[in-house]
């Protein structure tokens, strides 16, 4: 489903990141950790196709098409979605209204009519209850005075009504208490199936317990420089960041 | 890279630009007494009426133009503009069929309606229009439905013929020629507008609309709105505005006055879509007017909402003088400007009865090279005890080449008085379009998103009709305004 190559990527002339490879196949989960500054963020934001970031070399193939050639609506329509690590603020915008504009968007780009209404407000109404979402959240303008575990929340509800083929959590455990963390994993792992993937981007192993990873990439400056089972992540909690650094010897 | 977006698209395009080659009337160019004479006599007016305007003439020679708007302009000539121009034929029209076949199509291009719709079970929401294109009213719909009630809806001209009792009473009781600069000028040679008067305990049974449309190329349109809501009455009025693209700058300086007498409401919606000039700031509409309604009795209300997206310079301040007491003043505005577009707009609120309350919200939107000001002033005057006002004005930035500047004066002379003020500054952030981008909405949608949104507490208080045509024009007035 997705295939990276190579992949340098520089913010303000600074190469952040310095020749990613990662496979990922329909199904599958994959975690990437790494300390802070490895990168994490900015490979989330590059596969988005946040246009501050420059992409020198390498190539992003998703679903047999060229990533990089597409603009960022283009490929959220294609089946990539980010859940923010910093869900963004729209007043007076209502999460309803949004949802159905960016749904309706997505369906027009495959040649599809709008949904019908009530098609739609049966999608909400079930979608709400998979992220255990008050139904007063849906109605409240995007994200405007939520809680940090409502805005958490709000990007997976957002994730199960537009079902991409792609879902990327960008540190989406952090700022959660664990009933939270648990709504929100517990959602992910319901939308999970065998045509869909998630890249889950983490700091800590704690939501690994929730959701648990095929396989597990270890981000260091800018590179994967260690993948294995999730039994990784296990490993990297242990013993901490340290050991990657003697381990590969920087 | 916001720049390089915003410069490479500054295309919101104009769609009512069009010219329609009809037939006109017009008199000479030039300002003096003669023409003053013209205009009366064109008009088959009384006496009085001709002295009201040479007095205000006479007044007008002594002002000078004001300048304390944040707005820089050529000044107008004066002598240059045309002051009367009438499509041909200038007599009342009687039906459709009267109507010159070039006029019909305009107002069809135009999206308006003058034929009267057949009711439909009564589901069929309508709308009672009357249409000013340059000089003078050319049709009013559905006249003898509102007349069954007793409301009188028909153009001023008319209202000065048939129902002068009511003209010399209330004409100039609310905004006096005195007034301002464009007042005294509007009051010497307006020369149509709307009149309106719901008889007492009428509630209006549809919405009541004045469509305005400049098309002669060097005139000026110099209108004057006279709505009068008796006691327990209730009227909803809507105007409407589109003018040709041209390369100059033509001049609309229009008066409009309300008086709400006891328990009566009326609301009064605008939206203004006069043409804004170019992309470079060529042309446009300068519109310079007076607005103002008098709460006059106990426990009235006047409620302005305005949604202003066109003109090149706007100059205008609905306002509401509350003397009766419990009376309510309400003001929801939202100002967009983009290219070298203009405004200085607002309110006044004037507080002299008692528990008299006032809200005002307003929402500016610059883009472009734009420069956007809100200027308003909520004055509680000795006596008014218990007055309340909440003030909401909030700007939105779009690009860093435009402006947004808040001028709000409060003077209070009331110790009882309870006056709230909040202000906000934002800029549409990158961040918020790659929210929506990155949920599949692409720029364009994604601003008139975030915009409609914005304004949303504004267009919910605009009639149904209204609000969507409303909305749609924000998105276009703003169309590829931002990166």
């Amino acid at each position: 489903m997705l295939s990276i190559k190579n992949l340098h990527a520089s913010i303000g002339g600074k190469e952040i990141l310095k020749g990613i490879n990662l496979e990922v196949k329909a199904g599958e989960v994959h975690a990437i950790m790494g300390p802070n500054g490895s990168g994490k963020s900015t490979l989330s934001a590059v596969l988005a196709g946040r246009e501050d970031y420059e992409v020198t070399e390498g190539e992003i193939i998703f679903n047999g098409k060229n990533l990089l050639e597409l603009s960022p609506e283009d490929r959220a329509r294609e089946g990539v979605f980010l859940a923010f690590q910093y869900p963004i603020e729209i007043p007076g915008v209502s999460n309803v209204n949004f949802l159905k504009t960016a749904l309706n968007e997505i369906r027009a780009y495959k040649g599809l009519e709008p949904m019908e209404a009530k098609d739609f407000l049966a999608r909400l109404k079930e979608k709400q209850k998979l992220v255990e979402l008050d139904g007063k959240l849906a109605n409240r303008s995007v994200n405007e005075g939520f809680s940090g575990g409502e805005k958490k929340r709000n990007e997976i509800f957002q994730m199960a009504m537009l079902e991409p083929k792609l879902a990327i959590l960008d540190e989406t455990d952090s700022g959660l208490d664990i009933d939270a963390l648990r709504i929100v994993a517990g959602g992910v792992n319901k939308l999970k199936s065998n045509d869909n993937a998630t890249i889950v981007i983490t700091h800590y192993q704690r939501l690994l317990d929730y959701i648990v990873p095929d396989v597990v990439h270890i981000l260091y400056k800018g590179k994967i420089v260690k993948s294995g089972p999730k039994e990784l992540a296990l490993e990297l909690e242990e013993r901490g960041y340290d050991f990657i650094k003697e381990e590969i010897g920087a | 890279m916001a720049n390089e977006i915003l410069e490479e698209q500054i295309s919101g395009e104009y769609k009512y630009g069009f010219v329609t080659d009809i037939d006109a009337d017009n008199a000479p160019k030039g300002l003096n007494e003669e023409i003053i004479r013209f205009i009366s006599s064109k008009k088959n007016e009384p006496e009085w009426m001709l002295d009201y305007r040479l007095k205000a003439f006479r007044y007008w020679l002594t002002l000078d133009e004001p300048h304390w708007a944040h707005v820089s302009y050529q000044k107008p000539d004066f002598q240059e503009i045309i002051y009367y121009s009438a499509p041909k034929p200038k007599v009342q029209l009687n039906s459709l069929d009267e109507v010159d076949p070039e006029l019909l199509k305009t107002f069809e291009k135009l999206g308006i309606s003058i034929e009267e719709q057949k009711r439909l079970s009564g589901v069929e929401s309508r709308i009672a229009v009357d249409i000013v294109m340059d000089s003078v009213s050319v049709k009013t719909t559905f006249k003898e439905t509102l007349s069954e009630k007793g409301i009188i809806f028909c153009s001023f001209g008319e209202a000065v013929q048939e129902h002068p009792e009511l003209v010399k009473k209330y004409m100039s009781s609310v905004v006096p020629y005195t007034d301002n600069f464009y007042a005294a000028l509007n009051s010497a040679v307006f020369t149509d507008g709307s009149f309106c008067y719901i008889p007492k305990g009428v509630r209006c049974p549809m919405e009541l609309s004045t469509y305005f449309r400049i098309n002669a190329s060097g005139t000026g349109q110099f209108e004057r709105t006279l709505i009068i809501a008796d006691e327990d009455s209730y009227v909803s009025y809507l105007e409407g505005c589109t003018a040709p693209m041209r390369d100059e700058n033509q001049l609309h300086a229009a008066v409009v006055e309300i008086v709400a007498h006891k328990n009566a409401e009326v609301k009064y919606s605008t939206v203004q879509n006069w043409y804004p000039g170019d992309k470079d700031g060529k042309g446009g509409i300068f519109n310079f007017v007076t607005k103002r309604g008098i709460c006059l009795e106990d426990n009235s209300k006047i409620s302005w909402t305005q949604v202003e997206t066109g003109s090149a310079v706007t100059w205008k301040y609905p306002s509401v003088i509350l003397k009766g007491d419990n009376s309510i003043g309400e003001f929801y505005s939202v100002a967009v400007t983009n290219n070298y577009q203009q405004a200085d707009t607002g309110t006044k609120m004037m507080h002299l009865g008692k528990n008299t309350r006032s809200t005002i919200i307003s929402k500016g939107i610059s883009a472009g090279f734009s420069n956007n000001s809100y200027r308003g002033l909520v004055r509680i005057a000795k006596g008014a005890s218990n007055a309340r006002n909440f003030s909401q004005c909030d700007s939105l930035l779009m690009g860093d080449k435009c402006g947004a500047h808040t001028f709000p004066y409060i003077e209070i002379k009331d110790k009882s008085a309870v006056v709230e003020h909040e202000a906000t500054t934002s800029k549409i952030g990158e961040d918020q379009l790659f929210y929506c981008k990155q949920r599949g909405i692409d720029n364009e949608k994604a601003i008139g998103l975030i915009v409609n949104g914005y304004c949303k507490e504004v267009l919910n208080k605009l009639p149904m009709e209204f609000a969507v045509e409303a909305q749609k024009l924000l998105a276009v007035s703003l169309e590829g305004s931002v990166g």
